[in-house]
């Protein structure tokens, strides 16, 4: 079975919490493991906190729109802004790579998004925007051969 | 507020013989990074800390966020001369410090009492 949702907010930290617990209750159909349930939780977090510091430089002005499918055991989710995009994707998936030290970013993110599910992809336009996908096979699924 | 996804973070600040004890409950993310980082740096700026504690034995939630302000409280510690210990973590946390590195500069120990008696007070 496919199923589907998609979720648009305000670019604004308040809603970090409301993204990853809503995406993660999605997923919840797949009965991942609670180790699974937090990787999850763990990326959207990381993808919308990008969104909101780099995307949109923190202005509190701005959408992200999350869109994730469920299709034979497998999560699909991406997460998209309209902001600035990014100009050098490669330097910016570089561990402890970050541009904003002031604000004492750790430069984890994407090291944090590569290792938690198994593909991300990033698809970016400067001055228009940024989409990260990612994927993910869910353990039980994968033993129970659906 | 109680229930519901409005979860956030409940911070305990306590200065013992010179250690400052942090312990954090709840969900350590870009939102509630900012609160905590100021509410330590108040600390710091008010009182005589020797050494950092960090308790996140009823931490749910972390991401990187969470690793920079974590980070940034070090660095201001080592720079006086301190250490960080950190005690009490899940595995789920303990997987994003080892991802991060953060081992090669934080002292892990099982609980607090344990890692209060290692910094030479209680």
């Amino acid at each position: 079975m496919r199923n589907k949702m998609s979720l648009t907010f305000s670019a604004v930290s308040e809603n970090e919490s409301f993204a990853r617990v809503t995406v993660a209750a999605f997923v919840a159909q797949l009965d991942p493991t609670l180790d699974e349930l937090t990787e999850i939780k763990t990326v959207i977090s990381e993808a919308v906190t990008n969104c909101i510091i780099h995307g949109y430089g923190n202005s509190g002005v701005g959408d992200v729109t999350i869109k994730a499918v469920l299709e034979d055991g497998n999560v699909t989710v991406s997460v998209h802004d309209d902001g600035v995009g990014i100009n050098d994707v490669e330097k910016a998936k570089q561990p402890l790579y970050t541009t904003k030290p002031e604000l004492e970013r750790s430069g984890m993110g994407f090291t944090i998004m590569e290792n938690f599910m198994d593909h991300v992809t990033v698809e970016t336009e400067e001055g228009k925007g940024t989409t990260i996908i990612m994927t993910k096979e869910i353990a039980q699924n994968r033993a129970v051969c659906k | 507020m109680e229930g519901g996804a409005a979860l956030s973070l409940k911070t305990e600040l306590e200065v013992k013989y010179g250690v400052l004890c942090i312990r954090l409950e709840g969900e350590l993310d870009h939102h509630t990074a900012d609160e905590l980082r100021e509410k330590v740096n108040r600390v710091m700026d008010e009182q005589m800390v020797q050494h950092i504690l960090l308790n996140l034995g009823n931490l749910t939630f972390m991401d990187s966020s969470g690793l920079g302000v974590i980070l940034g409280r070090y660095k201001r510690i080592s720079g006086l001369g301190g250490e960080m210990v950190v005690c009490s973590i899940s595995p789920a946390v303990r997987r994003l410090f080892e991802l991060s590195g953060m081992f090669k500069i934080l002292r892990l120990e099982t609980d607090e009492d344990y890692a209060l008696h290692t910094l030479g007070v209680a």
